[in-house]
C-alpha cells in the first residue's frame, strides 16, 4: 500500500503576501510611484532658492505662494472652470448615458463611438482642434468680464469630461431593474417623477464618481487648456508650467503640493459620499 | 358537454375588466392574438400558461405598460385607450417586487400617496393600515435590504393596495419564494383578497398555484385563450389536449371513436388493445374518426395480477382495463406514482394515495398488474 501524500498548501502565483518575490516587486512599484511625489512635497519646504541641495526647513515658499496674486487668480480660474465644467458634464453625460441605455435608433453605434471619441483622441490634437475652432469657426469674444472669459476653456473641458461621466453612468444603468421605474409609473408617477425618484437615486454613486473624475480631469488638464487659454485666462497648471520655465524654485513645489492635497481631499470626500450612497442602494 | 363551462358569476353583472379583441404585436411576432375576456368584480382571476403565451403581455396592457396593437380594454366600463399607466385605477405587484431600495418600507408604501398629494395625516394613517394588513406594521422603518424575500413581497402588496385600486394585478407573485413559503403565501393571498374585497388578477405559469388560489382561470397558449373556467372545470373537463396536459398530469391515448350514442360511447386505442374504452354518455366527435382519450392518474386503480380481470364501475366487462408491468415507483410521501408499462412499451401513470403507513398490497417493481378506471373517468378530446 502506497503511503498517503497530502497536497501541500502552496501560495498561488500572485499571492503577494506569501511570496517574497512578489513583495519585492510590490515594493518596487510603490517606490517608483510615490518616491517622486514624496520628494516633490519634501522639497517644497526646502530653504534654498535653487532647490537642488537640502538647506533647511521653511514655510516661506508657502507664504510666498499665497502672496502671489497671479498664481491665486490662476487657482481661482482653475476651480471655477472645474466646477462649471463638472456641472455641465454631469448633465450632458447622464443624458447621453440614459439615451444610449434606453433607446434603440438607427446609427446608435456611430453615436456611441462619437461619444467616446474625446477619450481616445490624443490630447494635443484636441488642443489644436480647440484652438482652431475658437479662432476661426466660432470665435470666443475677447475681453469678457470674469468668469465669462473662461467660456472657451470650459467648453473645451466639458467636451473631454462628459464622455467619462457617460461611461460611468452607463455602466451603473446596466444594473437598474426597469420594473422599478414601471412600479413608480404604476403608482401614479409621471415619466419625469419616475426618473427623479427612482432612476436618479440608483445612479447616484455613478454621478459622484463621474463628478469626481471630471473635476480632477479638468483641474489637472494642461495640454488642452494651454491651447485654449489666453493671456488673462491662465489656469493653475498653465501658471505652474510658466513658473518652471524660469527656474524650479521651491515655490513651484509648493504650488504642486497644493494641487496634490486638493486632489487627495476631493478623492476622500468622493469615496465617503460613494460609501454612503452605496449603503442606501 | 365540454363547451358547457358553468361560471359562478351571473352574466348580467357588469364586468370590472373587459378585453375586447385585443391584439398585441412586437414587430412581426404576435404576442396576443385576438383575446376577448370579461373579468367580474370580486374574482380572483388567474392567467395561466407556459412562458411566451402572452399572459404577462395581457397584464401589462391592463396596467398601461404596453399599448395594444388592436382592440380595447375597459376598466369599470371606462375605455383605457387614452389613459396612461399612472392614471389607471389598477395597481400591480411586479415579479421582482420592484421595491425601491433607497426608501424605507414606510416610504415605499407612501410613495403612491405622495405622488397623489394625499395630506400628511391621512397618508400616515393609510400607510399604517396597509402595513398592518400585510403584517409588516413593526418593520415600517426598515430598509428593503434588511428584509427577506417574503417581506419584500408584502411591501409590494401594501404599496399597491394602499392606493385602493379597483383591481390588483399580480405578476408571478410567488415564483421567487421557496416552496414552503409559497404554500403559505397562497393561502394568505386569498385571505387578503377576501379581506380587501377587490378583484385580483394573477399571472402564473404554475398550474398548482392557479388551481389553489384562483376562482376562475384562463389557460393561455400561443397568444390565445385555450380554455376559460373554474379550476375544477379545467381539471375535470379539459377542452383540448393542451389544457389536459398543461393542468395536472394525464394519460393520453390516441384512438378511434367506434360508437357514440346518448348513453354510451366506445373508443378503441391501439395502446390499450384488446380492451376498448367505454364512457356512459355521448361524446363530441364523429364515429370512425380519430380522437384522444385522457385519463387522470388518480382515477386509475391498480390490481394484483393474481386476481381475475377487474370489472370497473359504470362499464361492461372487458372495458376500461389494461394489463402491464410496474416499471417505476416514485414515493412522494402523500401519494406514490406508479409507471405501468403496457403492450409495446407505453407507460400509464397511476397515482395512489398512501392511506396507511405501509402498503398493504405491497406493489413492487417489475410486478405484473392490472389497471382499471371507471366509465366516468376518461375524457374524449378532439384536438
Amino acid at each position: 500500500m502506497k503511503p498517503i501524500k497530502p497536497i501541500k498548501d502552496r501560495p498561488a502565483p500572485l499571492e503577494y503576501n506569501r511570496r517574497w518575490s512578489m513583495r519585492l516587486w510590490l515594493l518596487g512599484v510603490f517606490v517608483f510611484l510615490y518616491a517622486p511625489l514624496i520628494a516633490l512635497v519634501a522639497f517644497s519646504f526646502n530653504d534654498s532658492k535653487r532647490n537642488i541641495v537640502w538647506q533647511g526647513f521653511t514655510f516661506k515658499y508657502y507664504d510666498k505662494l499665497f502672496r502671489n496674486d497671479d498664481l491665486m487668480i490662476a487657482f481661482a480660474n482653475s476651480i471655477t472652470i472645474a466646477l462649471v465644467a463638472t456641472l455641465f458634464s454631469l448633465v450632458l453625460g447622464t443624458l447621453a448615458a440614459v439615451l444610449l441605455w434606453r433607446f434603440r435608433f438607427p446609427g446608435k453605434a456611430v453615436v456611441e463611438g462619437t461619444f467616446s471619441l474625446p477619450i481616445v483622441v490624443p490630447e494635443i490634437c484636441m488642443g489644436v482642434a480647440m484652438l482652431v475652432f475658437f479662432a476661426t469657426v466660432i470665435p470666443w469674444p475677447n475681453g469678457l468680464p470674469w468668469p465669462f472669459n473662461l467660456g472657451s476653456i470650459i467648453i473645451a473641458h466639458v467636451s473631454f469630461c462628459f464622455p467619462f461621466v457617460a461611461m460611468v453612468v452607463r455602466a451603473r444603468l446596466v444594473s437598474f431593474n426597469k420594473e422599478q421605474e414601471e412600479a413608480a409609473r404604476d403608482l401614479g408617477a409621471s415619466e419625469w417623477q419616475a426618473f427623479r425618484d427612482v432612476l436618479i437615486p440608483h445612479i447616484r454613486p455613478a454621478l459622484i464618481a463621474g463628478a469626481l473624475l471630471s473635476f480632477t480631469l479638468s483641474l489637472d488638464d494642461f495640454v488642452i487648456t494651454f491651447f485654449t487659454s489666453g493671456p488673462d485666462t491662465v489656469t493653475f497648471p498653465v501658471k505652474v508650467y510658466s513658473m518652471v520655465r524660469f527656474s524650479v524654485t521651491p515655490e513651484v513645489n509648493a504650488a504642486s503640493t497644493m494641487l496634490i492635497v486638493l486632489t487627495v481631499v476631493l478623492m476622500v470626500i468622493g469615496a465617503l459620499m460613494q460609501k454612503s450612497a452605496q449603503k442606501k442602494t | 358537454m365540454n363547451d358547457a363551462t358553468p361560471t359562478p358569476f351571473k352574466s348580467e353583472l357588469k364586468p370590472i375588466i373587459s378585453f375586447r379583441n385585443i391584439v398585441k404585436k412586437f414587430g412581426s411576432m404576435v404576442a396576443v392574438d385576438d383575446v376577448s375576456l370579461d373579468i367580474h368584480p370580486g374574482e380572483f382571476f388567474a392567467l395561466l400558461g407556459p412562458s411566451g403565451c402572452g399572459k404577462t403581455t395581457l397584464l401589462r396592457m391592463l396596467a398601461g405598460l404596453e399599448v395594444p396593437t388592436e382592440g380595447e380594454i375597459l376598466i369599470d366600463g371606462q375605455d383605457m385607450r387614452t389613459i396612461p399607466a399612472n392614471k389607471r385605477p389598477v395597481n400591480m405587484v411586479f415579479q421582482s417586487y420592484a421595491v425601491f431600495p433607497h426608501m424605507s418600507v414606510a416610504d415605499n408604501v407612501a410613495y403612491g400617496l405622495k405622488i397623489d398629494r394625499v395630506p400628511d395625516a391621512e397618508r400616515k394613517v393609510r400607510v399604517q393600515e396597509a402595513l398592518d394588513l400585510v403584517q409588516l406594521g413593526q418593520l415600517a422603518a426598515r430598509m428593503p435590504d434588511q428584509l427577506s424575500g417574503g417581506q419584500r413581497q408584502r411591501v409590494a402588496l401594501a404599496r399597491a393596495l394602499v392606493k385602493r385600486p379597483k383591481v390588483l394585478l399580480l405578476d408571478e407573485p410567488l415564483s421567487a419564494l421557496d416552496a414552503k413559503l409559497r404554500e403559505a403565501m397562497r393561502f394568505e393571498l386569498s385571505q387578503l383578497q377576501q379581506k380587501v374585497g377587490i378583484t385580483f388578477i394573477m399571472v402564473t405559469h404554475d398550474q398548482d398555484e392557479a388551481l389553489a388560489i384562483a376562482s376562475r382561470i384562463a389557460v393561455m397558449n400561443k397568444g390565445s385563450i385555450a380554455q376559460l373556467g373554474t379550476p375544477s372545470d379545467l381539471y375535470e373537463f379539459p377542452a383540448s389536449r393542451f389544457v389536459a396536459d398543461f393542468i395536472g398530469s394525464v394519460n393520453m391515448f390516441e384512438g378511434t371513436l367506434v360508437k357514440d350514442e346518448p348513453d354510451e360511447a366506445v373508443v378503441t386505442c391501439p395502446e390499450l388493445a384488446p380492451h376498448p374504452v367505454h364512457l356512459p354518455h355521448a361524446v363530441p366527435g364523429k364515429v370512425d374518426t380519430p380522437v384522444w382519450v385522457a385519463i387522470r392518474p388518480e382515477k386509475i386503480t391498480l390490481h394484483k395480477n393474481s386476481e381475475a380481470p377487474p370489472a370497473p364501475a359504470e362499464c361492461p366487462a372487458g372495458h376500461n382495463i389494461a394489463k402491464g408491468i410496474i416499471r417505476e415507483i416514485s414515493y412522494l410521501g402523500d401519494t406514490s406514482i406508479f409507471h405501468v408499462e403496457t403492450g409495446k412499451g407505453n407507460l400509464i401513470r397511476v397515482s395512489r394515495p398512501n392511506r396507511s403507513r405501509w402498503d398493504q398490497e405491497n406493489f413492487d417493481w417489475k410486478e405484473p398488474v392490472w389497471v382499471s378506471w371507471a366509465g366516468s373517468s376518461p375524457v374524449v378530446l378532439l384536438s
